[in-house]
């Protein structure tokens, strides 16, 4: 056995990489994966609240790079989840206190133990990107349908392949359908025509997952929400299934636009 | 009237095609750092030394960046005038 790691990545700032790697490991590890999540974002870290396990942090990752613990007191064990583990980011250091080299020591240890090691990355192209990306097998880039995060995707795909941790994957966030459908909102379509990766899943913009993060309760552990199916499926397709993807819109053209007209109440 | 017209037509000016049509530009220039001044620039010396070899006609060439996939490609296409006859020498 050996784990799979797999790094949350995608440069621009606020599209959801907190969130997607919570659900993600939520829903590996309901589908039975063994996983541990490493929050890589040093300073500014985040992946404890959003699962909710902010109160039970004594040691983190940079207390594990340097020596001040062992790598297992690190891991906070998620008491919902039996398989599911967090080890910290530091909040009161920098990216600069942990080397890429750390982060592929740290998950060298960790493989033999796990089946997942998923990894969130900071923003931004720097240090912390490095570190994040370093001892990935795996990277998924998460964007949403709108021009700045599209084009800094753009720019983050283009450096994971200049490290040779490509071809990446991507996850397009908050998709609005009903913004779709009415032309002004980028299509799945058009971000994979002009980001020429390969998709693992499109997660609908779902009001669950602000309130499940209020809660601390990542939405894939309910899976009753939109946005909860749509992470339990790129769970499955990361373990290999293939999973049909949602079907959130619908171009819209003139016969969509006429039978809407047609209908009452329509439009 | 022209609102049936704009709608029957479609979705030209709908904001999501106008967010495409302008990160397609915004990507080729990220992806190649190029600029379309430094494209021009490129473009008059290809023709410079292009034109030191056989008559073309400098109005008619296109260069254009194309994309495939994530490459990026540039595409010259130089129309040769016609010759009438090989130079003699």
């Amino acid at each position: 056995m050996g784990a799979t790691v797999a790094t949350i990545t995608s440069g621009k700032g606020g599209v959801g990489k907190t969130t997607t790697t919570a659900n993600l490991a939520v829903a590996l590890a309901m589908g039975g994966k063994k996983v541990v999540c490493v929050d890589g974002d040093i300073g500014l870290r985040n992946l404890d609240v959003v699962l909710g396990l902010e109160n039970r942090i004594v040691y983190d990752l940079v207390d594990v790079v340097e020596g001040r613990c062992r790598l297992r007191q690190a891991m906070i064990r998620d008491k919902r989840l039996p398989e599911l583990y967090l080890i910290p980011a530091a909040q009161t250091r920098d990216k600069s206190a942990v080397s890429p080299s750390d982060m592929v020591r740290l998950c060298d240890e960790l493989r033999p133990e796990v089946d997942w090691i998923l990894i969130d990355s900071p923003a931004g192209i720097e240090r912390g990107f490095r570190n994040a990306v370093a001892p990935a097998d795996l990277v998924v880039v998460v964007t949403n349908p709108e021009v700045s995060a599209v084009r800094d995707a753009d720019r983050i795909i283009g450096l994971i392949e200049a490290e040779e941790k490509g071809p990446a994957r991507l996850i397009i966030n908050r998709l609005n359908p009903a913004l779709v459908r009415r032309g002004d909102m980028l299509t799945a379509d058009d971000v994979l025509e002009l980001l020429a990766i390969e998709l693992i899943g499109i997660v609908p913009e779902d009001e669950h997952v602000i309130t499940s993060s209020n809660r601390g309760q990542p939405v894939a552990l309910d899976g009753k929400s939109r946005a909860g199916e749509a992470f339990h499926n790129i769970a499955r397709r990361m373990n290999g299934e293939k999973v049909p993807f949602m079907n959130l819109e619908q171009k819209d053209g003139f016969f969509n636009r006429l039978s809407r007209l047609m209908r009452p109440g329509g439009n | 009237m022209a609102n049936w017209l704009d709608w029957l037509t479609g979705q030209k000016n709908k904001s999501a095609n106008q967010a495409k049509e302008r990160l397609k530009l915004v990507l080729i220039n990220d992806r190649t750092d190029l600029s379309p001044a430094e494209l021009e620039l490129l473009k008059n010396e290809l023709l410079e030394v292009i034109s030191r070899h056989i008559e073309i006609d400098p109005a008619a060439v296109q260069i254009t960046m194309a994309q495939e996939g994530r490459e990026q490609r540039l595409l010259a296409d130089i129309p040769l005038k016609p010759q009438m006859r090989r130079r003699n020498r």
